[in-house]
């Protein structure tokens, strides 16, 4: 087949899943549609059988520790750490809701980094809601910040987003090393977001209050599951030094948080498996499988045209840039197949300037991609209106500025790297 | 008398503490809350952002925005009909909130409302935009409240001088 129609199938491949993954359905057609996808691009002769084998074997142990990171929060949760959470920030706003936006900073930027995205989004962000209600404040600060760190705080670990576990191979990095450059790109990410939000909702936050709050509830923290956190988190750490691969660290922390519930029966096989989100994981492995077969005729030399060459300072800008936009026009999962490849014979820190632009990048738009907006407007499949004007506002007053800090920082803290 | 009394988290005591002192003992109050769907909104597209992930709350999952807001409300609603300490009825609302409110002020005599802007430079903007749109557009009289004590005189600044 020639390259041109091979490469001309495989991007309408990939149209057709991210179609379905945007739409909204009772049945996991996001799933059905990548694998269909996938086969189809094998069975025409785009990718060869071997090719999409070797894109599955890359991948798998990616989705595997992902189904851990997920069955290990939706444990933490069950245990009531979240709603514990919920009653330490509002015990510790004293009624005033800047003390509470700091606080929820301090949280959101934790989770997230620790127990992933997806954690802030699906689990604290309600948490959050019913904390500013409970505290008698308008909500819309508090929710704003959860959903913008659940982007920009994303950056700081390997799990602390699925974009970083799918370059996080690739970076040649260990653990430890990817948070130590990542450190200072996330605090500054963290610190641009603070500065902008307090501005930007001053009013919001220092209106003149006399509100009683609502009934206080402060559930205990659970001992276990922060137990069970912490030591992950610490066999992270170590697996470099003991030469464990951080899946198996991630399995572990699942399987602790897990094991007892099954024993006790207060969870069941039926939730852990929904936990773990199979119908995505199937996605992300027939994502990766039609990426491939675009990459590989002609859609990896056209971004290696893009994506300039080199680590300074100006070429890791330019990286970050080209990220984002990629970020924001196709969503930051297919942004980050395509580009991690490409990006990676330059080395460890033009990975993690992906990074940067792919995670930070999206919160130019609400949803998670400009691509995801409007796939929706088109489908129709929106049933309230949403007010647009002040999700763009406020993305396009951190988004620039939370790019060129954090990749000003990477540079600065990549010194080292040869 | 028919009165809307327009409660807003941040400032429902002193929304609720004005009516109790103004309104006739014959008032027929009307508690009114509205919950701005944008907020509930943006919960929601955030997870929908997630591209192929948890669109359907699992079954053992928290609730999920809008009846978090609906549930704060309701006890909302019903903390301010205590703190008022006499009969009323309570209206929910969701949407446009300017818009809501002027729409519930439809038929009422009186609306009461706090100011809900920037109170550390006072002007125009001491009105928020939804306290500023129900004050203009409300189908009634209005009584516009302070939530923390009305400003003294010395607040106004010396007029420009003139060369």
């Amino acid at each position: 087949m020639p390259e041109a129609l091979a490469l001309v199938l495989s991007l309408l491949a990939l149209a057709g899943t991210l179609a379905a993954a945007v739409a909204r359905s009772r049945w996991p057609i996001e799933a059905i549609a990548a694998v269909a996808a996938a086969a189809a691009l094998v069975a025409i002769g785009a990718l060869t059988p071997s090719a999409a084998r070797q894109a599955i074997g890359d991948l798998g142990p990616t989705v595997g520790f992902l189904a851990a990171l997920l069955v290990l929060a939706e444990g933490c949760r069950r245990q009531g750490l979240f709603d514990a959470m919920g009653g330490l920030m509002a015990a510790g706003a004293r009624g005033r809701p800047r003390r509470l936006l700091a606080l929820v900073f301090v949280v959101a930027a934790t989770v997230t980094a620790v127990l992933s995205l997806d954690a802030t989004v699906v689990l604290l962000t309600p948490i959050v809601l019913a904390t500013a209600a409970r505290l008698r404040t308008d909500p819309r600060p508090h929710v704003y910040a959860c959903s913008h760190l659940a982007n920009s705080a994303s950056l700081l670990l390997p799990v602390s987003n699925l974009t970083n576990l799918l370059a996080f191979q690739a970076s040649g990095l260990s653990f430890t090393r990817f948070a130590g450059l990542m450190a200072l790109p996330t605090a500054g990410a963290v610190a641009v977001e603070w500065v902008v939000l307090t501005r930007f909702f001053a009013v919001d936050l220092g209106r003149p209050r006399r509100a009683r709050a609502g009934a206080e509830e402060r559930p205990p923290l659970p001992r276990f599951a922060l137990a069970v956190v912490a030591l992950t988190l610490a066999g992270f750490a170590a697996s470099s030094l003991l030469g464990v691969a951080p899946a198996w660290v991630a399995a572990a922390g699942a399987a602790a948080i897990t094991i007892p519930a099954l024993v006790r029966r207060t969870t069941t096989a039926r939730t852990l498996a929904l936990a773990a989100e199979p119908s995505f994981l199937v996605f992300v492995l027939g994502l990766g499988v039609v990426v491939r077969a675009a990459s590989d005729n002609g859609l990896a030399s056209a971004a290696r045209a893009v994506l300039p060459g080199g680590v300074a300072l100006p070429e890791l800008l330019a990286v970050v840039a080209v990220s984002a936009i990629l970020a924001n026009l196709v969503n930051n999962l297919p942004a980050t197949l395509i580009l991690v490849p490409v990006a990676a014979p330059s080395g460890a820190a033009a990975v993690l300037a992906v990074l940067i632009g792919v995670n930070v990048g999206p919160n130019l738009t609400y949803v998670g991609s400009l691509a995801t907006l409007l796939w929706r407007r088109v489908l129709h499949v929106e049933d309230h209106q949403v007010e647009l004007g002040e999700f763009v506002r406020l993305g396009a007053l951190t988004v620039p500025a939370g790019l060129v800090v954090a990749t000003v920082l990477l540079w600065f803290s990549a010194q080292g790297l040869t | 008398m028919r009165a809307l009394v327009w409660i807003v988290e941040d400032t429902w005591e002193a929304t609720v503490a004005e009516a109790a002192a103004y309104l006739p003992a014959d008032a027929e109050v009307t508690l009114l809350h509205v919950a701005a769907g944008d907020v509930e909104s943006l919960a929601e597209g955030a997870r929908q952002g997630l591209l192929g992930r948890r669109r359907h709350p699992g079954p053992a999952e928290p609730p999920q925005p809008r009846a978090i807001s609906d549930e704060a409300a309701e006890a909302l609603l019903t903390d301010a009909r205590a703190r008022l300490g006499r009969e009323a009825r309570t209206e929910r609302r969701r949407g446009r909130v300017g818009h809501e409110v002027a729409a519930a002020a439809d038929g009422m005599d009186l609306l009461i409302l706090a100011r809900d802007g920037d109170h550390s430079r006072l002007g125009p903007r001491s009105l928020g935009p939804a306290a500023r749109f129900a004050v203009d557009h409300a189908p009634c009289r209005v009584l516009l409240i302070w939530a923390d004590a009305p400003p003294g005189l010395d607040t106004i600044p010396p007029p420009p001088r003139h060369h």
